[in-house]
């Protein structure tokens, strides 16, 4: 079967700035496929080219097989809800709803039923009448959904459509997004710089910085197999630990800290002993004991500490420069027995650490 | 235009003692050297009129009389309707309305290409539209009507390069006044709808885009529909003094073109010497005014609700 949209070498250049290059994606059909990355990374440039509102420098845009790189925005069948909404402000909520069925020459009556039903699937019912001054935020953001949606586009683009609201709505419409995905069964191509939001909708993610794509996966290969530091670092929170390797055995490695500690890790390519690295090591993967257990363990003294309602976030200073964030939940944990400048040992779980060349 | 809607109580309350004192200035200025000429033309126009000029404090319906009907309302035989005053009437109104659509259509285009513009240099632009209009509307009336001329500048270069064979003769037709009035007045126009496309969000244009709406169709059901407060804006400034403009028609215009602005003005400083009769004139010339004004409002009110 062929891919929803298959983006192969895209390259796009604004004058000397290379915005974008090296692209290659295969977004499938029913798809919840999101572009995750920092600003500025490119994201909403590729997102746009799809669109057809920015021409591709080079490489090829095919849509379900089709080359669509010379079709302007009002012949490709994708839609877009843009990240300020953008609702007409002289037309009400119905008629925005409405505005792409006019243009493809729909009846009235299509029209009507249509608009009805888009209207009962975002949960508008009331609003119809109302000119978009009208309503709040999150309705607007429904209305750009439903807009976007009434012609049954095979694709759907949506820029960061979600970072206006505020945190309980967003969580709200993250729920409510991929339900719709779900029920209509059309292509998701969602541009986020959150990675939450990333992780918790995603079929798969491809994870963008500096114009190239660094990673593709599933929320869970990203987070827990990054393919380098950046990925590691931007993709939830992280400790990179400097290391070099000690022995190679397959993907499994011995890993030297600085201090001369000995590690196991999981690297993610083929290594040499000797090559130096980092490890990485999820702070919600390790944990603090006052007495010393057995297995692998690392020492250290007591810093500061971050309530985080959930979980306490502890400093563990394990020489002069290099501190480890440990995450504890606070269901069993009995933290106030830990003072700063005790001494503690930290355990890290069993395949936590990922060694990382660059 | 959407969030126009705010009443004085969102006013920040700390000025609202000294407020009244600050503006006091302004209210006499504009209460004595605004409403003061306007009322005194009001009871001019219902007095009698002294031959060369000045008027006899005596009330009479005759100047309104006498712009309406032709064997009087108050004489033994039935009135009947003169149409000479009201042809001049719909004259200029239709003049005015052709001067307002010639400024929108070159106008709209060109505060639409400024708007558009990096944004250091819209105000070039903006400069250069407005570099005309540091001359006297006099001087620059006269030079339309050398420019247009038949042996003018305009008619030779047609001739030379042989797109005519005879002169075209522009020189005192309604064209001409049209060309005049543009002349006098496009900056009005060109300004308020520049700031209207100036706050225009092109995002709107991509949507109707995306949505599958064509170039003429975002220009139509778009852009158009949202700049519209601008356009209206513009086309009042335009439409209001072109319709008592009486330069542009008695220098370029003729004899032909007699406009109610020129009408007046003969009845205070010309042979006529009519104060009733030109107060009365410029009495309905306000009502009508008023009128389209009052339409506007009633347009703006609705698009906000």
């Amino acid at each position: 079967m062929t891919s929803a949209v298959s983006l192969h070498d895209v390259r796009k250049d604004f004058g000397s700035l290379t915005a974008l290059s090296d692209v290659t994606l295969e977004i499938e059909d029913n798809e919840f496929f999101t572009l995750l990355g920092p600003s500025g990374c490119g994201k909403t440039t590729l997102l746009r080219m799809i669109a057809g509102f920015e021409g591709a420098t080079a490489g090829t845009i095919r849509l379900f097989g089709d080359e669509i790189e010379h079709l302007p925005p009002n012949k490709r069948p994708v839609n877009t809800v843009f990240q300020n909404y953008a609702i007409f402000p002289h037309m009400n909520v119905a008629e925005n709803i409405g505005f792409s069925l006019r243009m493809l020459g729909w009846t009235k009556l299509e029209i009507q039923t249509r608009v009805d039903e888009m209207i009962e699937m975002v949960k508008l019912g009331a609003l119809v009448d109302r000119k978009p001054s009208q309503i709040s935020g999150g309705q607007q953001q429904r209305v750009a959904l439903a807009r976007a949606m009434a012609p049954r586009p095979k694709v759907l683009l949506l820029d960061e459509p979600l970072s206006a609201l505020d945190l309980k709505l967003r969580q709200e419409m993250r729920t409510e997004l991929k339900r719709l995905q779900r029920d209509t069964g059309i292509t998701f191509i969602f541009v986020t710089h959150d990675q939450e939001e990333a992780l918790s909708m995603s079929d798969r993610i491809a994870v963008m910085s500096d114009g190239k794509v660094q990673q593709i996966g599933t929320p869970f290969e990203i987070y827990e197999h990054p393919n380098n530091r950046f990925i590691a670092n931007f993709i939830g929170e992280t400790n990179m630990l400097p290391s070099t390797i000690d022995t190679v055995e397959g993907l499994n490695l011995v890993c030297q800290l600085e201090g001369g500690q000995m590690l196991d890790a999981l690297a993610n390519c083929d290594n040499i002993p000797g090559a130096t690295g980092v490890l990485s090591l999820r702070p919600e993967r390790l944990s603090i004991t006052k007495t010393e257990p057995t297995g692998k363990i690392l020492k250290g003294e007591l810093g500061d500490r971050v309530y985080l309602g959930t979980d306490t976030q502890f400093i563990v200073k394990l020489s002069a420069e290099l501190n480890l964030k440990v995450r504890m939940q606070n269901s069993f944990f009995q933290g106030a027995n830990y003072k700063t400048g005790d001494t503690v040992f930290v355990t890290i779980a069993d395949g936590a650490a990922r060694f990382l060349v660059d | 235009m959407a969030a126009g809607t705010g009443s004085g109580s969102t006013v920040s309350a700390i000025f609202s003692p000294v407020r009244l004192w600050l503006l006091l200035p302004s209210w006499i200025v504009i209460g004595f050297f605004l409403l003061v000429p306007v009322l005194l033309m009001l009871t001019y126009s219902f007095l009698t009129k002294e031959f060369r000029g000045g008027v006899i404090w005596e009330f009479s319906l005759a100047s309104y009389d006498q712009f309406l009907f032709d064997r009087g309302l108050f004489g033994d035989e039935a009135p009947v309707v003169k149409w000479t005053y009201i042809n001049i009437f719909i004259r200029s109104i239709l003049q005015a309305i052709g001067a307002t659509i010639f400024c929108l259509l070159i106008g709209f285009p060109t505060a639409y290409f400024i708007a558009t513009r990096p944004i250091q240099s819209r105000t070039i632009w903006l400069f250069l539209i407005t570099v005309p209009y540091w001359v006297n509307l006099l001087i620059r009336t006269v030079s339309m009507k050398f420019l247009i001329r038949d042996s003018g500048p305009l008619n030779e270069l047609l001739l030379y390069i042989g797109l005519i064979d005879a002169p075209l003769h522009v020189i005192n037709t309604n064209f001409a006044v049209q060309l005049g009035l543009f002349y006098s007045y496009l900056p009005f126009m060109v300004l308020p709808i520049y700031a209207s496309v100036e706050r225009y969000n092109f995002t709107f244009s991509e949507v109707a885009s995306d949505l599958y709406a064509s170039k003429v169709t975002i220009l139509w059901e778009v852009i158009l529909p949202v700049v519209k407060p601008g356009i209206i804006a513009g086309s009042i400034l335009v439409f209001v003094p072109s319709l008592g403009a009486f330069l542009a028609p008695d220098l370029l215009g003729g004899a032909k073109t007699f406009m109610i602005g020129s009408l007046i003005e003969d009845q205070f400083k010309g042979n006529a010497g009519n104060w009733p009769f030109g107060a009365a004139a410029s009495m309905i010339l306000l009502s009508l005014v008023l009128v389209v004004l009052m339409f506007y409002v009633r347009a703006q009110n609705k698009d906000q609700t």
